[in-house]
């Protein structure tokens, strides 16, 4: 097949505009129709997406399954796949069918939910295949107005607020990223991503009124695409939209922003920042290392304090987020493995953690953690589930969360030990906030006459769940499902961004020296 | 006078005759019972003349001895607004008849001002550029007042007739001073006199004048006070055509003197432009955010959207025209869609504009809500719709004429402008129900408008509909 990557990515939009056009009433058997196709093209989404992985040549570092072809403004559509984006596109397919699985309840409007989240997978997938820069841009961006839809119709009390605060916050984020391609459109002569990652950006000192920036106009395009990824990871201290995001929002949305739309900015670092302004990563990273570092303690220790479970659920994201920009700023072999890995994991984790408040509050109408305890009585199999994602979200050993947080930290250590020291204490504090969650809300005794009548999970909900724990427990066993896939492709990163440090250092060196001779 | 200058303003010259011939058949016949077949009989003729224009081979060719320039630029912007006036007949037609409004004399009075447009946009001198703009003028000015027991639309009138007098007096002070100073009307003497480098002060400030003047006309900051009062007071319809071909024709002639006349000496106002279009782009998004009319909402966005066409300009390139004529073009298709939204918007028959009224239309015209749902994010520039790839244009000309700062500034502005568009969104969408639904009135015409508006928006990022290689053509056609 000559077009997988395209067809994997637009059945999705496919089966949303079938939906649009022919789809008519809303009464039970429109609704069940719209629920039905839309499980469906997501699961052939994702049964058609493995034959990427069958495909997919891991010794190979280069593009893969590369698909070109003219468009407008002297663009190119172009898509393909590498070892670090090949894994993205499996999770996105994977964690589809099951947010729609999870939204079976969703009597408001279904036909408009589904068409938002078939819609929004395209743009999803879409992100992790281009290969041509405004086309990234384009799928980057077209995403927010699903997401607004879906967080401002279907959410909670303060949808509206929470949905324009994501909005406008990573809108603003992602402009100056534009304006940054603009630059590399017109520096480089070309939006193809494969080329651009080959073209020597400018890295001498620029002086700009005054002032002097070193690593010149490498250092400022990097800063341009760090304020849009930096907001979309999100990076403390511009993480404040998603907790509002994560709460207002549905829990199918909840999931597909935590398990996705946040490794968007991890992915643009790998695929941007770091190889293409390497001058620019080396200049800022020490502090993103410290920025890591405190995101991990502060939002930590913010966790601690939340009575919304949603909201805790959020800021340990914004917490594990800081393990993966810590590990991609180490910027070497374990470093840029962990934060890959950490990413995978966490799409897997904190979505069933967020699948797991979306249970009880299905039962219960409320995500406070006041209104619940000893929920292990009558609920013994979603006790089990929660206590597992719960103990991988605190990065227990034999679960995919450990190993994500240690390959960062290990990668992090030869870098700075201070930063990864503290970053440590994150791993501390992370278990506090997680098991006291869990101990108030699972266990004791089951005293609140609310939940005396409160039902385990049944059939529909177990199936769900299901995927997650094997892949959970999987990769935490056997991490080299994941690790061999990118490893290569992490390598040639690794190799291509020393070169360019060492090439800029030797050409400054030179600059110097015949200064000096002067 | 030979026979081939006239033979190259037959378009001119059939819409003239076609207007004066049609304004004295319903004065001697039917009079207002044949306005609706006028109307049509207008936007076909439009339609035709488009097609007709834009099969003319390429080249430039001059009449009059170089007052009247016919080259790829002009076919360009005559093409465009020809089809737009045309789209804005097409969807005011029932509007108008059902409020009474529809009298023989305003698709006469389109065509009028059609004709003054493309004088403008052929013009290749300073006395046939005054002629084309005041023919237009007068036309719309009465084209605003057309609601004549309204004093809001009387107030519209006349408020834009007095500023607009004013505007026209600053620019023909500024000819003067510019005819004083190069001696000669003709575009191509005042690009000889003006020279490479430097331009003389009196020029100059000539030139100053003469921009302000088409400042005005553009609506753009600080000229653009008069925008949001007529947009408001005119009835919807010209509002509709006030935001569409007039903008085509007034930021080509702006196009065409800066590069015909000015072409030496871009350097002495392109950082004018540069102003022009950032304070158009900020004070169009932060005003608009305020607003409860839609029509002053629109109004507000027209300027911000000039400031980005005035971006592309301020570039002082071929690109930069090019990016400018895509983005008008783009910017026209939008418009049309929202309109013909915006005149579908009624309650037992009266039109509404108030935002608020929208509550919740997406569960009584999901359709209809899907389709504006698209034009209001392609005005905000969000991809994947075409609203994006006409900002892309105008910041890559910006760019690479060296106005990062313009760039920069043009980026934040789209995120204030994104919340007003946004909040029409949240009505739509989000709100709560609240009184009386709005009603979609109007027809399949306009019904048709806004769908094929926002299809266009989608399905257009494939191609552009090839309109990319003929802004180009225009481009180089203009800029030497």
């Amino acid at each position: 097949m000559d077009n997988l990557l395209s067809i994997v990515t637009f059945t999705p939009a496919i089966a949303a505009a079938i939906l649009a056009v022919f789809l008519r009433g809303d009464d039970e058997a429109a609704r069940n129709n719209a629920r039905w196709l839309a499980l469906i093209a997501t699961t052939a989404t994702f049964l058609v997406s493995l034959f990427i992985l069958f495909q997919f040549d891991p010794a190979d570092t280069g593009f893969q399954m590369v698909e070109e072809a003219e468009w407008i403004f002297g663009l190119t559509y172009k898509v393909g796949v590498d070892g670090i984006s090949v894994l993205f596109v499996l999770l996105t397919t994977f964690i589809m069918p099951l947010t729609i699985a999870a939204s079976w309840h969703v009597t408001e409007r279904v036909k408009e939910y589904m068409i938002a989240f078939l819609v929004l997978e395209t743009l999803m997938i879409g992100v992790f295949v281009a290969l041509d820069l405004v086309l990234f841009y384009l799928f980057f961006e077209a995403g927010l107005i699903p997401m607004f839809l879906i967080i401002g119709i279907w959410g909670g009390k303060e949808r509206i607020y929470a949905a324009f605060k994501f909005f406008l916050y990573t809108f603003l984020g992602s402009v100056l990223m534009l304006v940054a391609m603009v630059a590399m459109y017109v520096d480089a002569g070309t939006t193809d991503i494969a080329a651009l990652l080959r073209h020597q950006f400018a890295s001498e000192t620029l002086d700009l009124w005054g002032l002097q920036i070193i690593g010149g106009a490498q250092t400022l395009m990097f800063l341009a695409f760090f304020a849009s990824f930096a907001v979309k990871m999100p990076m403390w201290p511009v993480h404040t939209w998603l907790p509002d995001a994560h709460v207002q929002a549905p829990t199918a949305g909840s999931v597909v922003l935590a398990a996705i739309l946040l490794k968007m900015g991890g992915y643009g670092f790998l695929r941007f920042s770091l190889p293409m302004f390497p001058v620019g990563a080396d200049v800022i990273a020490p502090l993103i290392l410290w920025l890591s570092a405190i995101a991990v303690v502060y939002t930590s220790l913010v966790a601690l304090a939340q009575e919304d479970m949603k909201k805790l659920i959020a800021y340990s994201s914004v917490a594990h987020m800081g393990f993966v920009t810590m590990g991609i700023f180490a910027a070497n072999q374990q470093g840029l493995d962990g934060a890959i890995f950490q990413m995978i994991s966490h799409g897997f984790i904190s979505g069933a953690l967020f699948l797991c408040v979306g249970v009880i509050y299905d039962r219960m109408h409320t995500r406070e953690i006041e209104a619940y305890g000893g929920l292990v009585n009558r609920m013994p199999a979603y006790a089990a589930v929660f206590m597992l994602f719960t103990m991988a979200n605190v990065g227990l050993p034999g679960t995919s969360g450990f190993i994500g947080e240690f390959l960062t930290m290990m990668g992090a250590f030869q870098v700075n030990t201070w930063v990864t020291a503290v970053a440590a204490t994150g791993v501390i504090l992370s278990a506090a906030y997680a098991l006291w969650l869990y101990r108030r809300v699972v266990l004791g005794d089951l005293i609140k006459a609310s939940l005396k009548s409160i039902s385990d999970m049944d059939r529909r909900e177990k199936a769900i769940f299901a995927p997650f724990v094997v892949m959970t427990l999987l990769l935490g066993v056997y991490p080299a499902l994941v690790t061999d896939i990118i490893g290569p492709s992490v390598a040639a990163l690794v190799e291509g961004y020393d070169t360019a440090l060492a090439q800029h250092d030797a050409a400054s060196m030179v600059a110097a020296a015949e200064e000096a001779a002067q | 006078m030979t026979a081939q200058d006239l033979a190259l303003l037959t378009p001119e010259i059939v819409l003239a005759v076609y207007s004066i011939a049609a304004l004295l058949g319903a004065v001697y016949t039917a009079k207002d019972a044949l306005a609706p077949q006028i109307t049509w009989a207008t936007a076909a003729v439009f339609v035709g003349l488009a097609a007709w224009i834009a099969t003319r081979g390429p080249g430039a060719e001059e009449a009059f001895g170089g007052l009247v320039v016919v080259d790829g630029f002009s076919r360009f912007a005559k093409a465009a607004l020809l089809l737009s006036a045309a789209a804005v007949l097409a969807i005011s037609q029932d509007y108008m008849t059902r409020r009474g409004l529809l009298r023989f004399e305003y698709p006469l009075l389109v065509a009028l001002s059609v004709v003054g447009m493309m004088v403008m946009v052929s013009a290749g001198d300073l006395m046939s550029l005054y002629l084309g703009l005041e023919l237009q003028s007068l036309a719309l000015y009465v084209l605003a007042a057309f609601r004549r027991d309204s004093a809001k639309s009387t107030e519209a009138g006349l408020k834009y007739f007095i500023l607009g007098a004013l505007s026209s007096g600053l620019l023909l002070y500024g000819a003067s001073l510019v005819y004083g100073y190069a001696g000669t009307t003709l575009f191509t003497g005042i690009f000889a006199a003006a020279g490479d480098g430097r331009a003389e002060i009196g020029l100059l400030i000539g030139l100053v004048l003469v921009a302000s003047g088409l400042a005005f006309k553009v609506s753009a900051v600080p000229f653009h006070m008069w925008t949001p009062d007529v947009y408001e007071g005119a009835p919807t319809p010209v509002t509709a055509f006030l935001s569409t071909a007039p903008k085509i024709a007034a930021m080509a002639l702006f196009a065409r003197v800066l590069h015909d006349a000015f072409g030496g000496v871009v350097a002495d106002w392109q950082q004018v432009v540069a102003v022009l279009a950032l304070l158009s782009m900020f004070v169009g998004s932060i005003a608009a955010i305020g607003q409860t009319n839609i029509k002053r909402l629109m109004a507000y966005s027209s300027i911000a959207h000039m400031g980005y066409a005035l971006m592309g300009l301020a570039a002082g390139t071929a690109f930069g025209v090019q990016a400018m004529l895509v983005y008008l073009a783009i910017y026209v298709a939008m418009s049309v869609g929202t309109f013909a939204f915006i005149l579908s918007m009624e309650r037992g028959g009266a039109p509404v504009v108030e935002i608020g009224a929208l509550r919740m239309y997406a569960r009584h015209q999901p359709g209809r809500a899907m389709a504006m749902l698209v034009l209001l994010f392609s005005l905000a520039g969000v991809p994947p719709f075409l609203g994006f790839f006409a900002k892309l244009y105008v910041l890559r000309a910006a760019y690479e004429g060296g106005l990062i700062w313009l760039a920069v500034g043009g980026v934040l502005a789209s995120v204030i402008g994104a919340y007003y568009y946004l909040r029409i969104v949240y009505f739509m969408y989000f709100g709560e129900e609240r009184g009386e639904p709005v009603e979609a009135g109007g027809g399949v015409v306009l019904w048709g408008a806004l769908m094929a508006s926002a299809a266009v928006m989608l399905v257009g990022i494939v191609n552009l509909f090839g309109i990319e290689g003929a802004a180009a053509a225009a481009a180089t056609a203009l800029v030497r």
